[in-house]
């Protein structure tokens, strides 16, 4: 509907082709692009950066929450530096991280797992932490010892919580590589759509934007069907 | 007491000596809360395969008492032994509810063949098809069932239940009782039953005791055949009697 309206306004001349072209415009560069390659590469390198910036992110926050939420000892360690940290804007590190890092993949990759380990961080946390202490009193009269109790009772009873970090995690981490993309980028989808505001090629930005939008979707379906998987105990949840 | 003897091991045991020997021994039993004991100076004893009741007021201490036979409470003070294993039933079903039913019963569970063990106990509480359900999608009673499965299923030398029936309706209630007193005399656990329902401690217990004071306060023997009928008159007498106890008369207790 949206699309008919917006072809119907740009064939009309209604919407200049400078400011937002055509969808059929947008599409048919959209396969040009893909045909000498250029996008693929572009997508490639982009995903690449956030499916490594997600990885360490992902495995940090989670690692940290696990080891804060299991022992007050590890509470007292993590919890206030994360806290800390997590006041800091994110994107206002860019420039701390070019000084350190360099323009090189490095800080794309960083930005990304900070943004991630943080909402990955808290939930997981708060939903170890949450997990009913009256099943960890059945753990204990069961036997199931320190590693049962985690592995059968307070993982699992975190989970919920800590696929509602993963989401907004996700989120984040497309945004992280949008900003840190524009910034400075020889490769990868903020390259592309750089390099095509200097030629003025509004139909390479645009579709660069919607390709950022379908990978976002993309994942955020990915994590509902994990979901869905992972959550099928719960009431009014279809299998 | 055989508890003394040294050298004497369960296996080699008669009978008779291993009856001898309570598998639960409570003395002097103390639990504060700040200054406030709860439990103060409690003593009791449950032989093995006895089934024993526990009433009280709300607030007395029961289900203090009961957390600490289960090894959920090390702040007590007094001589506390438990001689054997310990399966529990709480008030609630307190299910694990990300594992079915059968994995709730297997939880934990060591021995050959952990699964057929858990088809067989659930067999045994009525619950063979649901043994792939998810436990939120079980009934009251289903679910209180399925928590009697997944304690029985450890054979233990001691069964504690807290309320295990409080939240169910007078029907299922029933059926409960039934079952309990038919898996009793199957597999003869130690019992200590919590109850605030006096016709439930008289139908199923061969003791019934009152907390009070922070130690038992009464102990009413009950000496008839099972299945028992509410209407025996041996109970009215006892009834009574326990009712006075518990701070109520028999007219408002039956009412
Ligand atoms: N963890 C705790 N901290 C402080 N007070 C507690 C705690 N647990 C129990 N108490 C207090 O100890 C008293 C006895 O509690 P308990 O749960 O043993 O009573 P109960 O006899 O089981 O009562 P009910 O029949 O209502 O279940 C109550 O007054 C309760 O408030
Ligand atoms: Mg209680």
């Amino acid at each position: 509907m949206l699309l008919v309206l917006w072809q119907a306004a740009a064939g009309t001349g209604l919407l200049p082709e400078r400011l937002l072209p055509a969808p059929t415009t947008i599409a048919s560069t959209g396969l040009d692009l893909i045909r000498d390659g250029t996008l693929p590469d572009a997508i490639s390198v982009s995903v690449r950066r956030a499916a490594v910036g997600f990885l360490l992110g992902a495995a940090a926050g989670v690692g940290l929450a696990v080891l804060a939420g299991l022992s007050r000892l590890g509470e007292h360690a993590v919890d206030p530096l994360m806290q800390m940290l997590r006041a800091l804007p994110l994107f206002g590190l860019i420039p701390l991280f070019i000084l350190w890092f360099g323009i090189g993949e490095t800080p794309k990759v960083a930005l990304v797992a900070l943004g991630v380990a943080f909402p990955l961080y808290l939930n997981t946390f708060s939903g170890i932490r949450g997990v009913d202490g009256r099943l960890a009193e059945v753990a204990d009269v069961l036997r199931l010892g320190r590693w049962g109790l985690v592995r059968h009772i307070v993982l699992p009873g975190a989970l919920p919580q800590a696929l509602v970090g993963l989401r907004q995690s996700l989120g984040i981490a497309w945004l992280a590589l949008i900003v840190a993309e524009q910034i400075n980028a020889s490769s990868g989808l903020g390259f592309m759509i750089n390099n095509a505001r200097e030629f003025l090629r509004t139909d390479v930005v645009v579709l660069g934007l919607v390709v950022y939008a379908a990978l976002g979707l993309l994942t955020d379906a990915l994590v509902r069907l994990l979901e869905r998987r992972a959550l099928t105990w719960r009431k009014g949840f279809p299998v | 007491m055989a508890q003394g003897l040294p050298g004497v091991t369960e296996r080699t045991d008669p009978p008779a000596a291993a009856a001898a020997r309570p598998v639960v021994r409570v003395r002097g039993l103390t639990r504060r809360f700040g200054e406030r004991a709860v439990l103060d100076g409690a003593d009791l004893d449950i032989d093995r395969g006895e089934f024993v009741a526990l009433l009280g007021r709300s607030g007395s201490g029961k289900s203090t008492l009961l957390r600490a036979l289960a090894g959920l409470d090390r702040d007590t003070g007094g001589e506390l032994s438990v001689d054997g294993t310990v399966a529990v039933a709480f008030q609630e079903p307190r299910l694990v509810p990300w594992k079915r039913v059968r994995a709730n019963v297997t939880l934990g569970l060591r021995g050959p063949d952990p699964r057929a063990a858990a088809d067989r106990a659930l067999a045994e509480v009525g619950l063979t098809e649901r043994g792939d359900a998810w436990p939120l999608t079980l009934s009251g009673g289903e679910a209180q069932r399925a928590s009697l499965a997944r304690a029985l299923v450890r054979e233990p030398d001691l069964l504690l239940l807290d309320e295990p029936f409080s939240a169910l309706d007078a029907l299922t209630r029933i059926t409960m009782h039934r079952l309990v007193s038919d898996l009793w005399e199957r597999h003869r656990p130690g019992i200590l039953l919590v109850t605030h329902d006096v016709d439930e401690a008289l139908l199923l217990a061969d003791r019934v005791l009152v907390l009070d004071g922070g130690a038992i306060a009464h102990e009413s023997r009950v000496g008839l055949d099972r299945p028992r009928r509410r209407d025996h008159p041996d109970l009215t007498a006892l009834r009574a009697a326990l009712l006075a106890q518990l701070g109520v008369t028999p007219e408002e207790g039956t009412a």
